[in-house]
Parts: C-alpha cells; structure tokens; sequence
C-alpha cells in the first residue's frame, strides 16, 4: 500500500518534470512566436483603432461597413478561395490516388514532379500563366493552328486566369497530406470490404475514401486559408478586375496617411480566418472520429 | 604603353571606388524602361563626374517614403516621383524643402519648380492604339477611344484613379478647360466614373504600372490603352505596334525629392543640382521621349528639332493638351480614389 502510494508520488512528480522540461524544450519556438506573431498582431488590432487624426476612433471599421466595395472584395476574395479549393480537390484528389498506388520508386518520382513547382519562384509562375494563357499566348496559338477553337479564347486577365493560376500553385499543398493519409491505409482493409461482398466501387466510398478525410480536411484547409491572403497571382491574372483583400490592403496604405485603414482590413481577414479554422476545427474532429476510426 | 593605360585605369577605378566608399547615396525610381533612360542620361554620368557611387532601387511610390519617414527608417537619399504624390507627401511633411541655392532651376518651367520636388521630366497621360487594329488614323479624342462602334476593340485603362477621371469627363463633353472645374465635386467625379462603367464591358484590364501598359501593347492583348507616352514610344522601338495621340493628353511632369530625414541629404542635394543641369537634362530624349523640365536643355544643341517636336512639352504638342492640376490633386485625390476603388470591385 505504502509502496503503491510512493510510486504513484514519484510518477506524478516525473510527469512534472516531464511537462517542464518539454515546455524548456518548446520555450524558443513559443518566444519567437510571442515576438513575431502576437506582438506585431496585438499592434495590428490596436492600430486599426487610430484614426486619422492620431486618436481612438471606430472609423476603419465603419469605413468598411459604409463602402459597398468591402463587401464585395471579401466576397471575391472568399469566392476565390473556395473556387481554388474546390478545383484543387477534384484534380489533386485522384491524382493523389493514383501516386498511392504506384510502385514506391515510381510513386517518388511523381511526388518529385508533384514538388518540381516548388523550386521556382511564384512570381516566375504566375508571369508564366500570363505568357502561356494570353489572346497571343502559347495555349491559343496552338489550338488555333490545330483548329481546336477559331478566335483566341479570354483565358487571363479575368477570373479564370486567376484560378488556373492559383490552383497550379496549391495543388501540391493539398496533394501531399492526402498522398500521406492515401499511404498509411492498410491495403488488407480494402480486401476486407472485397471479401465481405463490397464492389470496388463501394469499397472505395466506404472504406478508402472516409479514411483519407483527415488528410484531405487538412490539405483542403491549408489551400483554402492560404487563398485568403493571395496577392501576386490575382494581381498580375486577374487584370485588375479580381481585387482580392491583400491587394485592397496594398492600396489603402497607399491611401491612407495613416495605418489604421490598412490594418482594420488585416483585422477583420484575421478574424474571420480564425473563424473559419474553428468551424472547419469543429467537422475536422468530428471526421477523424468517425473517419480516423480505423486506426 | 598599352600596359600602362591598363595601370593607370585601373588605379582611378580603384581611386574611384575609394571615393565610392565614402559618398554614396541610393536614388530609388520606378524601374522599366524609364528607369534605363533615367540610369544612362542622369545617373551613371552624374556618378562619373560627382565621383560618388550611386546605389540605385526601383520602389512602391511614396507610401515606401512615408513607410520609412514615420518609422525613422529613411534608407532612400532621393525617389523619383509623379508631381501629384510629390505634391500630397510634401503637405504630409515627407519630404525635405528643396535648396533652391544649390540647384540652379533658373530656366526651369516655373511650374515644375516645386518646393519640396524638383522637375525631371516632363511627359504626357495619352491613348494608344495598336496600328494593326486600327492603322495610322487611330483615335483622335477621348471621344473616339470611347466610341466602341467607330473603334471596336479591346481597351486597358488605369487602376488608380491618377490620370482617369480627366480622360473619361473629356468623352462626357466636357471641354479641356473646364475639366477640373466639373471634378471638383463628388457629383462630378460619379460623372467621370459613369462614363467609365458605360466603357467597363470594353475593358480587359485595369493596368497598374507603365510597363504593363507598355506590355499589353506589344502582346497585342489590348487594342487600345491609357499610359505613359514614352512607354508606348520605346515599345514601338522594340516592334511592338502602337501609335498614340497628344490630342486632349493630359500634361503632367516626374520630379526628384529628397525623403525627410535621408541618411545623405547634403549630397543629395548636390546630385539634384547635377542632373538638372541641361547638359544632362538634354541627353533624356535619346533613350525616352520625355521632354526636360530644364527649357536650357533645349539650347545645347543636342536636341535636335525633330526630337524636339516629337516630345510633349514641344510648344506644338503642349498647346494640344491639358495640364494637369497639382491642386485638385492635392484636395480631391484621396476621396476620388475611394470613389474609383469602389467602382473597380463593381
């Protein structure tokens, strides 16, 4: 009795010591992210409430309200964003699958394809798209000359531009979680669902498919946050006409005397980021689950 | 003998870059093709016979200026700038007075004399047309840039409202001189911006800088554009296929300002004198049509007539335009920027 007592003293202060020393362990990344992420936040938040005038004012924020325009460019920016993820699940997700059931060596090999983007800048990328897709551009010439279509098609400077562009650049975001959920699936489950009467077809959406959720809640996530503060490709694709939050950021500094308008812009992205991850939080649990079940 | 040029060059390099060391100053610009021309025609020769090192940068405009000011941060000893922004960030006290006792701007055109910027250049808001749309006999007033049945075609215009309103109050009737007039009121500016909307579904893009306006041309997106008529002229140099019009253009000048607070502002100062002598000033046309601020320029011999009556400041070409107004810049920018932001999410 009096020994089970000691032991469960010690291994309570163990697990303190344990805690302590992760928490030492972890101190330096939490430092930096006090000093570059709350700190400059905080400043953000107290300085979208300084008005032009240099005094506490609510006026960014009605600014925003009484501007239809504001509306407008969360809107865009959120249609944007949503569009983008939408188009990066549907090309990413098969082809995810597609790499899962590859060879290991070839399966390598596509996920270094899959990379190859990375390495160039996005700045390099998005001008590409301009060069490929305009009324002169590659893409038109071809078809053209190969009598696919007869006059050049509006492919840039416009919504579709913006898109194309966009989900080129965060389809490995989403390939690599869901090609990472794909590869940690026992095989044996899917003959399972086989040997207990399921066509592969069912066997998919019922098994496979509930499996990946995790990972592809997670790669849709990231797309869709990271779309929210797209600036390059809208700007340079979108030909002025798709004016997403960033950019609206961008002006109103070069508006403004003050800061204020710019960083109540910031503000309100921020916060319904933050919203967004809690709701998506919320079914991203709920999925794993009763998707993650399995593990 | 041939040994010892070598030697004696490279001693003054290494004597220049000694010299280099201890006076240099960082002149920040819009970069493009107009930079180039700034780079060869003022910069690299100033920097030869001031014996200083000039680090140059390409930057945002005056919000960068304004970004380092507040902040105490002031790495830019001299921005090239537009006369509007000049003008606002002046008032905003952004900028240094210009010492009017070291730069001679005696034979300046007095309206490019500011106080806080000093003309560079001047140049011209115009439309441009690509010549395998529309030939030689293109537009000749905003009026026919917006006649979409007599031009059909695409069109680029401007992102900002700098340089917009003027253009479309214009193909709304009203006459060069009363433009300013009609503008100064939020009816008129909602005037200007309806004639826009009316020309919104003919445009492709909302351009935001002079090389992309100088690049849709050459690419043959647009059919016709607002922008920058030196861009447009070195475009056409490069094969691009585009005419543009100083009918109705709008006449405006760059300037050079020292930021407040410029690490070099002494030096600064001296450089400003340099390059608005006309010997320097004379030698920008040859790499881009903008005509100096420094009316001597014209005097040296260098610009020829030919050049001369090609540039927008030519007394023939500068009758054709409106000048643009620094005061209704100064009072009305900021709400008719919000103004046309607004129409752009439309």
């Amino acid at each position: 009795m009096q020994t089970v007592r000691i032991n469960q003293s010690g291994l309570r202060t163990d697990e303190r010591l344990e805690r302590l020393k992760l928490f030492g362990l972890s101190s330096p990344a939490l430092l930096m992210i006090l000093v570059i992420l709350v700190l400059p936040v905080g400043w953000l938040f107290y300085v979208s409430f300084i008005g032009a005038n240099g005094e506490f004012s609510l006026e960014n924020y009605e600014r925003m309200i009484s501007r239809k325009s504001y509306a407008r460019i969360f809107w865009t920016t959120f249609q944007v964003s949503f569009l983008t993820t939408g188009l990066c699940i549907l090309i990413g997700y098969p082809l995810a699958y597609f790499l899962s059931q590859l060879p290991p060596r070839l399966a390598n090999l596509g996920l270094i394809t899959v990379l190859l983007p990375f390495w160039t800048s996005l700045l390099v990328r998005t001008y590409a798209w301009l060069v490929l897709l305009q009324k002169q551009g590659l893409v038109n010439d071809w078809a053209i000359s190969l009598g696919l279509w007869d006059e050049p098609i509006k492919m840039v400077h416009n919504m579709t531009g913006t898109l194309i562009g966009m989900v080129h650049i965060m389809l490995p975001f989403l390939i690599l979680p869901v090609y990472g959920a794909m590869r940690s699936i026992d095989l044996d489950l899917m003959k399972a669902a086989s040997n207990l009467g399921a066509n592969p077809r069912r066997a998919f959406w019922n098994v496979f498919f509930p499996l990946t959720m995790p990972g592809l809640m997670a790669g849709a996530l990231m797309v869709f946050i990271l779309c929210l503060g797209f600036f390059v490709t809208p700007a340079v694709l979108g030909g002025g006409k798709v004016i997403m939050v960033s950019m609206q950021i961008v002006s109103n500094i070069e508006l403004f005397v003050n800061w204020g308008a710019a960083s109540a812009l910031g503000v309100v992205l921020l916060v319904l980021t933050v919203a967004i991850l809690w709701i998506a939080s919320r079914f991203l649990n709920l999925e794993q689950m009763t998707g993650g079940g399995g593990h | 003998m041939k040994l010892k040029t070598t030697l004696t060059l490279a001693a003054s390099l290494m004597a220049t870059t000694a010299i280099a060391q201890d006076k240099q100053i960082t002149v920040a610009s819009w970069g493009g093709s107009y930079q180039e021309a700034q780079s060869k025609a003022l910069f690299e020769p100033a920097e030869a016979n001031m014996g200083i090192k000039i680090k140059q940068e390409s930057y945002g405009g005056m919000s960068d200026v304004r970004l380092q000011v507040q902040t105490g941060q002031v790495t830019l000893d001299v921005v090239s700038s537009g006369s509007g922004s000049a003008a606002r960030a002046a008032a905003e006290g952004l900028l240094e007075e210009i010492d009017y006792s070291v730069v001679d701007a005696s034979s300046f055109i007095p309206s490019t004399r500011g106080s806080h910027c000093v003309g560079g250049d001047v140049f011209s808001t115009v439309y441009a047309w690509n010549t395998d749309t529309y030939g030689e006999d293109g537009p000749q007033s905003w009026a026919d840039f917006w006649d979409v049945e007599k031009f059909p075609g695409k069109r680029a215009y401007r992102n900002k409202v700098a340089g917009a309103l003027e253009p479309a109050i214009m193909a709304d009737g009203v006459a060069p001189e009363d433009v300013y007039e009609v503008l100064s009121s939020e009816e008129g500016i909602e005037r200007a911006l309806n004639k826009i909307r009316e020309l919104r579904p003919h445009i492709d893009v909302f351009w935001s800088s002079g090389a992309q306006h100088a690049q849709l041309m050459k690419d043959g997106e647009v059919d016709m554009t607002t922008g920058w008529n030196g861009r447009f002229d070195n475009a056409a140099k490069d094969g691009a296929q585009v005419m543009y019009s100083f009918n109705q253009a709008l006449l405006d000048y760059d300037c050079f300002a020292i930021p407040k607070g410029a690490p070099n502002k002494d030096l600064a100062m001296e450089f400003l004198a340099e390059i608005s002598k006309p010997e320097y000033q004379d030698d920008l046309p040859k790499y881009i049509t903008y005509g100096p601020t420094n009316l001597a320029a014209y005097e040296t011999g260098v610009i020829s007539a030919e050049v001369a009556a090609g540039l927008p400041s030519s007394p023939d070409n500068a009758a054709m335009q409106m000048p643009v107004s620094l005061e209704w810049y100064a009072e009305w920018e900021t709400i008719a920027a919000e103004m046309y932001a607004e129409m752009l999410t439309e």
